[in-house]
């Protein structure tokens, strides 16, 4: 059955005009065939003898069926019917996807639509209810604050400030109505949640540096002595500045690990990590430390350390850090490994300062000495980034009048 | 050049085995087509050779050429090799646009061939255009539009003939009436059936010719493109001629009769051609197997060289969409 | 007056001016560009762009045509095939339609058709866009049905400085280009940076930064949307707006970058909603962004109606900034 155009798919050939052993000449018409286009008919392209008529009057055939058979004038039909004629030529294939197999839904017993149907459909942006998987927060717990009531990323980093996690609730708090405000329980569920999943995904490589701080604790003593009691300073906003601007030089460490690659952030939002008084750890951000004079980070860092303990910080601040310290202060241990708060590419750990021998032009002397120790997703840098972080950190705080 | 077309044994034989390229080289196009080698719209020249063979006589290397959706007897005219007109009708990577045109679609920057156009009327503007340009850089240079009957109903030739007379262009309109726009004849469809008069309205010199005779197109051609060459501006040649075979492959033709067909079979330039060579003994029936043999022979090769092509790669689909660069 | 001085006023110019020193500047230095379209010459153009052109130029160069779209734009692809670099202005981008088969079945497909033998290095400039009553037959916005098609390139221009400079970017491109002017910008002024000689035909820019919403716009929404982000701003809100300058190709990279930030975006066009440019960019937002987005998309586009002529009609069928103020405030603060 020849193509006669294409959008032709079959044809019902109508009737012979030849019958086997009929010779036919190039151009002879040998067939009508009926089309949605109308009669048709048919010629060959070839000399030769009707050795066998395949089709059928009245019968329907596809595109490219044979018709009739041809031999060569003066030769027998052949016993055995001759070879197909030749494939038409292949379609060229674009490689589609392999079928998805889906034996593991078919064999799934389906559930009873009563059990999986909520009564009214949560409202939560697309974002939220990313993070929120990411970080094992239940979506149910939450209170929507966006549009139409939507739970919004905002939303979802206050409940972690909260300390709300409903991702396993106990049995027993199921007809319970959600208890509002700080729950020590729920929050020591929802950093479990984000900290296993830390220790899960983000390979960590750590590098310790130790610090010596007689010039940054020397410049303090003179500044704070020069200043009313309101004014003085902690050595923590030392910490915080020679840290941003340490970032300002190695932006590998500033941003967040997201679909499968780094993100830098443009700005440097540190995450101060906060013990609450009723246990659990919250880390909001100061914006913009690398933009802030020390005086003003001394006022932000004591708003949000008392924010925080009233229970008064917002979402933003729990979603913005773009890197995180953890500072033990002064009753902390020598030194703090950090586990990255996801997703974060690093977490910086200060120790406690003790006065310690540490050699100084030959000589061995007492010194105030801070251990600071990096902890960094090895996906995002690499040692050789985290080490020149951790030597600028230095360097800034042998500085502390430039800070 | 001469106004007068040579009508010497050479341009005689030359003439005649152009015509039977194009004839033969489309019987083989309508076999491949229903062997699915071919796809797609196929609009054969079968009746109509001695159109474009003719007006290509006329034409020299500087000279543009705008053709329609029936363009393999352009082509093949103008020289494009058969080769890569096959190659692309099987849509391989080796045809003459890369396998992105087909049938309808023929494009050969070299030859400067702008293309088989398939929207009705849609070359004649871009023939404007090309004239202006050669006008300021390639003064002399001509382009040739070929256009059937059915445009001069569209508004963009009537628009192109004014701007091409108003602005003085090297344009040489070729109307190609067959008679029948697909399925459209001609009295159902203009109120004025002379084509050619529609010339007088844009004050544009025309002439009607036997588009079924190549010696004749070829004089009028050559006359048209003399005068055009000179800076009288555009020119209109209208050839009447008839298609033998349906407007496409898949037409039962039931808007003319086998009747009309066969009368105007009477007048095929081909047989007509061979007759007058062999009576004039420019041409011996030794030579006409000689020409036939020749052109099976390139045929064949085309063919082969279709065949042999490769299928252009999809990673380079959207090549040519936008383009880096003008090319030279 | 000072040397600061001159120099400032001496910069300080119309978007219709800008226009007119763009297409002075294509004619002067190139011999093989020429402007072609309906009263360009004698009369001076519909919005005077290109008046005073004809007598410094001759009528070669400012060549009037007849009303005859198909067959001048036509003849603008033609000759840029054949080695001219033509512009070709159709007066109001609703006679395009007219030349719309040359536009869509020659420019945008010859190069590809052709195996890549023939470009269109073709610039069609034309009038768009609504605010002058001028009713439903010269008002319409529809650079978002040409950033459809394959093979074009489609700019808006939002700004003197666009106005300016994004001619000599068309024409220096392969492609066949299509710019947008809006009518309402012509009488525009405003301030060019005497630095920037050259601007892109690439990407979008971001013409105020801000974290809370992303307003995506082009045209002559533009200036709305940036009142918009004034008074968004003094609510505390803070609305970065992109001006999109190019609808074909969108530069995904500056939108997803922007709305990735912010996450969350309102989009306004003067095109209708149905099928619009706005409705592809919020179609690829919540293809490729959806898990950033912290809010559904919102959309301000033009009622959907054929312009009317009365005032207070055409006005409530445009876009407004009161309403993209809403638009922004509701996505930002709910309640």
């Amino acid at each position: 059955m020849p193509s006669l155009g294409a959008d032709m798919e079959s044809g019902k050939l109508v009737h012979w005009l030849v019958k086997p052993g009929s010779v036919v000449r190039k151009g002879d018409v040998v067939a009508v065939v009926e089309t949605h286009k109308g009669a048709f008919e048919i010629e060959v392209f070839e000399e030769g003898v009707i050795s066998e008529l395949c089709a059928k009057e009245g019968e329907e055939l596809p595109v490219g069926a044979p018709l009739a058979r041809l031999a060569k004038l003066g030769e027998a039909p052949p016993a055995a019917p001759p070879k197909a004629p030749e494939a038409a030529p292949k379609v060229i294939q674009v490689s589609a996807p392999a079928p998805v197999v889906e034996t593991e839904r078919a064999t799934e017993t389906p559930a009873s639509p009563s059990v999986t149907q909520p009564a009214s459909r949560l409202r939560v942006t697309p974002v939220a209810r990313r993070r929120a998987g990411e970080l094992g927060i239940g979506l149910d717990a939450l209170k929507g604050t966006g549009i139409d009531g939507s739970v919004t990323l905002a939303d979802v980093h206050l409940a972690i400030a909260k300390g709300v996690s409903s991702k396993a609730p106990s049995p027993a708090a199921v007809p319970t109505a959600r208890r509002k405000g700080f729950d020590p329980d729920e929050m020591r569920q929802a950093i479990a949640a984000a900290m296993s999943r830390s220790k899960r995904e983000i390979p960590h490589y750590y590098l310790t540096s130790t610090i010596d701080m007689s010039r940054s604790l020397a410049w303090l003593e003179t500044f704070n002595k020069q200043h009313k009691p309101e004014e003085r300073l902690l050595p923590a906003v030392l910490l915080l500045k020679a840290t941003a601007l340490a970032l300002r030089k190695n932006p590998q460490l500033n941003g967040f690990w997201e679909n499968g690659r780094f993100r830098p952030s443009d700005g440097i939002h540190i995450g101060w990590a906060i013990s609450l008084r009723g246990g659990g750890l919250i880390a909001p951000a100061i914006h913009e430390v690398d933009n802030h004079s020390l005086p003003s980070l001394m006022g932000a860092l004591h708003d949000l350390v008392g924010r925080a303990r009233r229970g008064g910080i917002r979402g933003s601040e729990m979603m913005d850090p773009t890197f995180t310290i953890t500072s033990l202060g002064d009753r902390g241990a020598e030194s703090a490994l950090g586990v990255i708060y996801p997703p974060q590419v690093a977490i910086l750990g200060f120790g406690r300062v003790f006065k310690r021998p540490w050699v100084v032009d030959e000589q061995v002397t007492a010194r105030p000495l801070l251990t600071a120790s990096l902890a960094a997703d090895h996906r995002a840098s690499d040692g050789h980034v985290g080490g020149l972080f951790l030597a600028a950190v230095d360097r800034f705080l042998q500085e502390p009048e430039t800070l | 050049m001469s106004q007068k077309p040579h009508l010497d044994r050479e341009s005689g034989r030359h003439l005649f085995k152009q015509m039977m390229r194009i004839r033969r080289f489309e019987a083989k196009c309508a076999e491949l087509y229903q062997a699915q080698k071919i796809r797609g719209f196929l609009h054969l020249y079968d009746g109509e050779e001695a159109v474009a063979v003719g007006v290509m006589q006329a034409l020299d290397d500087r000279d543009a050429v705008v053709a329609t959706y029936r363009d393999h007897g352009h082509a093949l005219a103008r020289g494009l090799p058969m080769g890569t007109l096959m190659a692309e009708m099987y849509g391989k990577v080796e045809g003459c646009s890369r396998g992105r045109g087909g049938s309808m679609h023929f494009f050969d920057r070299a030859r400067r061939f702008y293309g088989g156009n398939a929207i009705v009327g849609g070359g004649l503007p871009l023939a404007i255009g090309i004239a202006m340009a050669d006008k300021q850089l390639s003064p002399g240079a001509v382009t040739a539009c070929f256009f059937g009957e059915g445009a001069a109903s569209e508004g963009a030739f009537h628009e192109s003939m004014n701007l091409a007379k108003l602005w003085n262009l090297p344009v040489l309109f070729v109307c190609e009436n067959n008679l029948y726009a697909m399925g459209m004849p001609l009295e159902l469809a203009e109120a004025e059936t002379d084509i050619s008069r529609k010339a007088a309205a844009y004050r544009t010199p025309s002439e009607a010719v036997d588009g079924m005779n190549p010696i004749a197109v070829e004089a009028a051609a050559t006359r048209a493109v003399a005068s055009i060459r000179s800076g009288n501006g555009p020119y209109f040649l209208e050839c009447r001629t008839y298609r033998f075979r349906a407007h496409s492959m898949f037409d039962t033709q039931l808007y003319r009769t086998r009747e009309e067909i066969g009368l105007w079979r009477e007048r095929d330039p081909l047989p007509r051609m061979q007759k007058w060579l062999e009576e004039t003994h420019m041409l011996s029936p030794q030579e006409v197997r000689d020409i036939e043999a020749d052109v099976e022979a390139e045929i064949g090769e085309a063919v082969a060289f279709a065949e042999r092509g490769q299928w252009e790669k999809i990673e380079n689909l959207e090549r040519f969409v936008l383009m880096d660069e003008v090319p030279e | 007056m000072n040397e600061q001085a001159a120099k400032a006023g001496a910069n300080r110019m119309t978007y219709r001016e800008a226009c007119r020193q763009a297409i002075r500047e294509a004619l002067t230095n190139d011999p093989r560009t020429f402007l072609m379209g309906e009263d360009v010459g004698l009369y001076g153009g519909c919005y005077a762009v290109s008046k005073g052109l004809l007598d410094e130029f001759g009528p070669q160069r400012v060549r009037d045509t007849p009303l005859a779209e198909a067959t001048f734009v036509g003849a603008g692809i033609g000759a840029a095939m054949a080695g001219l670099r033509p512009i070709v202005e159709i007066m109001t981008c609703n006679f395009s339609l007219l030349a719309l088969d040359q536009i869509m079945n020659n420019a945008a497909t010859i190069p590809h058709m052709s195996g890549g033998q023939f470009a269109v290095p073709l610039v069609i400039r034309m009038a768009t866009g609504a605010g002058r009553q001028l009713a439903a037959q010269h008002s319409h916005s529809l650079e978002g049905w040409f950033a459809h098609i394959p093979g074009l390139k489609v700019l808006a221009p939002g700004t003197i400085e666009d106005a300016r400079f994004m001619l000599k970017a068309a024409l220096t491109d392969p492609n066949p280009v299509m710019i947008f002017e809006h009518i309402v910008l012509y009488n525009a002024e405003g301030e060019l940076d005497p630095d920037v000689i050259h601007v892109d035909i690439a990407n979008a820019r971001i013409r105020r930064s801000g974290r809370d919403v992303s307003i995506l716009t082009y045209g002559n929404s533009l200036p709305k949307c940036l009142a918009a982000a004034e008074t968004l701003a003094a609510d505390g809100i803070e609305a970065e707006v992109v001006d999109l300058r190019v609808l074909r190709p969108l530069d995904n990279a500056t939108i997803f970058e922007s709305v990735a930030r912010t996450r969350r975006c309102v989009i306004v066009d003067e095109g209708w909603k149905s099928g619009s440019i706005s409705a592809e960019i919020a179609a690829r937002l919540s293809e490729d962004l959806f898990f950033e987005l912290d809010a559904p998309i919102r959309r301000i586009c033009s009622r959907e109606v054929p312009i009317p002529y009365a005032a207070h009609m055409e006005e409530a069928a445009l876009p407004q900034t009161r309403q993209i103020v809403d638009a922004a405030r509701s996505l930002v603060k709910p309640q």
